[in-house]
């Protein structure tokens, strides 16, 4: 009863945040939105006592992920309320419907067609059953380093190539020949060099261009 | 995980609510009493630092200080920017508030650990329970989770002002508070490798007791785990706690010469002061999650055991002062950061070394698992140091060359 309670107002918060993702105007007010369904989700796993996993949504996905969008929402300044009536993809509305309305119908059929319950459950194989004598962490921990070692370590590796090639491609524009294209960012005062410390040629080429 | 579970859901559901709500409203009253005293303690010392008074008036030794700035607070006009986003600048106080108290709620604050059954059960009005709010199985990584909600509080706050110092503060407060975590996080893996658990009441059961012997004389160290984890684990979890607080000298965030206050600049009366709560209440939870992970928790030194849950209590405060006493010795001291100066030590010092840390800590227990001899240890450990030298001599390359890179870089741009 509990846990039916629970998952009731889970999936009222969860289904609540979801549309005012789509519905809001503006930018960081559907982030905002999505913080509070990633955080309904949280208390589902709870629900399903999976601890570890709740713990991990939160510090992952609320924590760094939404963090992300944030940051780039606010720094690209599009943190203003769009006019959703202009559609900048043409035919992208009638598309989405039918993606998503396959989707669900997905997700409908596998619950319904599903013999043992969608997650396995309510199997009578032993081997499907949780042990409740493990915790969830110790099981996640296991599986991850035994079964699923190579895969675990592979995406370990792609998320370092990920960080190596974001910083490399942004390293690429500020070779010394592109930097001169550049417009200083104000042309009457001069900047400072990375260590913070005047940067005498730099005031050199200020006086250069005025005369 | 058995002993995670508190003994209290064990009763009539009933008496079991009522002791938890009675828990949850100790905790509350407590944070918000031990607040207001830290702010007079933070005055009261700091003026001594400085060779003067402090606050000598309301109370006596100015104690209800605090308490009198809270109620002029709650009293003021409660502005709201024009250009502000509304919701979001409502929202901004509550966001930093509530983790601030929730993650209080692990924190083992006392029970009795002596002994071979001390498992820190104490009993309320006939129930059994433990004295924390809660003791989930995940234990610290709510801190975690807490700690990086509370982010949104200082993020909203700067964004919907509306305004470019604020805005500037919140973009400064979210870079350190994520790049402090990652060194946080890493000095906590290190205690979660000896401790074998996440539950905070496991931990400090495991340092109960005896620890182990100290040049052949026994009951003389205690078991807590700052000795097991080393003590590069414990310095890199104070500083990057302190960074995590935008305590000064990590106060770059609130940096009143150069960005008025930061992301709280236009914020005043009652959410200004939600805000300052959720800060030093942070400070509050931080000095006791430190003691809880490295000095024992309510264990007191081991040579001395008397019996009852208050001497858990008592000896919990004494640790939870002496981090508190640090915070204020080095917010007297220390002068601020510069951010680059910030960004450097963060990434390049801290989070290195936690990590090297780690590897040897693993390494001793994967040695003492597998029943290494001493030749194994000494021939594995002499590699394992090698490979140290070697990749901190690559990390010391990569930054010096990058940095005579960026030199060159302006120096061909502009000269």
């Amino acid at each position: 009863m509990a846990e039916f309670i629970t998952f009731f107002f889970g999936a009222a918060v969860i289904l609540a945040g979801a549309i005012g993702v789509v519905v809001a105007r503006n930018a960081v007010h559907s982030a905002l939105f999505l913080i509070q369904t990633l955080l309904g989700v949280a208390v589902i796993f709870v629900v399903q006592e999976a601890h570890f996993l709740a713990a991990v949504q939160i510090v992952v996905y609320a924590g760094a992920i939404v963090i992300l969008f944030l940051f780039v929402i606010m720094l690209l300044g599009v943190d203003k309320s769009e006019d959703l009536g202009v559609e900048p993809i043409a035919g992208q509305k009638p598309l989405a419907v039918v993606l998503g309305a396959s989707l669900l119908a997905t997700a409908i059929t596998f619950v319904l067609v599903a013999t043992d319950g969608a997650t396995g459950v309510g199997s009578a194989d032993p081997e499907r059953q949780l042990d409740s004598g493990i915790t969830d962490i110790e099981r996640i921990g296991r599986v991850l380093f035994t079964e699923y070692a190579v895969a675990f370590q592979l995406t370990a590796a792609l998320l370092t190539i990920g960080v190596i090639g974001a910083v490399v491609l942004t390293r690429s524009l500020s070779t010394a020949d592109q930097l001169d294209d550049l417009e200083p960012a104000s042309m009457d005062l001069p900047s400072l060099a990375p260590e913070g410390a005047n940067d005498e040629h730099h005031v050199d080429t200020v006086e250069e261009d005025a005369s | 995980m058995m002993f995670a579970q508190d003994p209290l859901y064990a009763g009539d559901w009933l008496g079991d609510a009522l002791i938890t709500g009675l828990k949850v409203l100790v905790a509350f009253a407590f944070l918000l009493v031990a607040v207001m005293l830290n702010i007079w303690f933070l005055r009261k010392v700091i003026s001594d630092f400085q060779n003067r008074i402090g606050p000598n008036t309301a109370g006596r030794w100015g104690i209800l200080q605090s308490l009198a700035d809270g109620i002029k607070l709650f009293f003021k006009e409660d502005l709201i920017p024009d250009n502000s986003d509304r919701f979001a600048f409502k929202l901004a106080p509550y966001l930093s508030l509530v983790p601030a108290f929730l993650v209080f709620a692990i924190i083992p604050i006392g029970g009795d650990f002596n002994g071979d059954d001390g498992d820190g059960v104490v009993s309320i009005f006939g129930h059994d329970t433990l004295l924390q709010v809660a003791d989930p199985p995940v234990g610290v990584l709510w801190f975690l989770a807490m700690s990086s909600l509370a982010i949104y509080g200082v993020m909203l706050a700067g964004w919907s002002s509306g305004s470019k110092y604020p805005l500037i503060g919140s973009v400064r407060a979210s870079a350190q508070m994520v790049s402090y975590e990652a060194a946080l996080g890493l000095a906590l893996a290190s205690v979660l490798l000896v401790s074998g658990t996440l539950s905070t009441h496991a931990m400090v059961i495991d340092q109960s007791g005896e620890g182990p012997a100290f040049f052949g004389i026994e009951n003389i160290l205690p078991a807590w785990y700052l000795l097991p984890v080393g003590i590069v684990p414990f310095v890199v979890f104070i500083i990057a706690g302190t960074a995590e607080l935008n305590h000064p000298p990590f106060d770059l965030v609130e940096a009143e010469q150069e960005i008025v206050g930061g992301f709280h600049t236009e914020y005043s009366s009652i959410r200004f002061a939600l805000f300052f709560l959720a800060e030093f209440m942070n400070q509050i939870t931080m000095g006791a999650l430190l003691v809880t992970l490295f000095l024992g928790g309510p264990n007191g030194p081991a040579l001395f055991f008397p019996e009852g849950w208050w001497i858990g209590v008592f000896w919990f405060f004494v640790k939870l002062m002496g981090f508190l006493f640090l915070l204020v010795w080095v917010r007297a001291t220390l002068p601020r950061f510069r951010y680059d100066q910030l960004m450097d030590f963060g990434w390049k010092l801290l989070i290195p070394l936690s990590l090297g840390w780690f590897i040897l800590l693993a390494f001793i227990q994967i040695g003492r698992d597998e029943d290494w001899s001493t030749a194994q240890f000494v021939g594995l450990g002499v590699g394992l140091a090698a490979a140290f030298v070697a990749l901190a001599g690559m990390l010391t390359l990569a930054i010096r060359n990058a940095r005579n890179e960026r030199i060159e870089e302006m120096e061909d741009a502009h000269g």
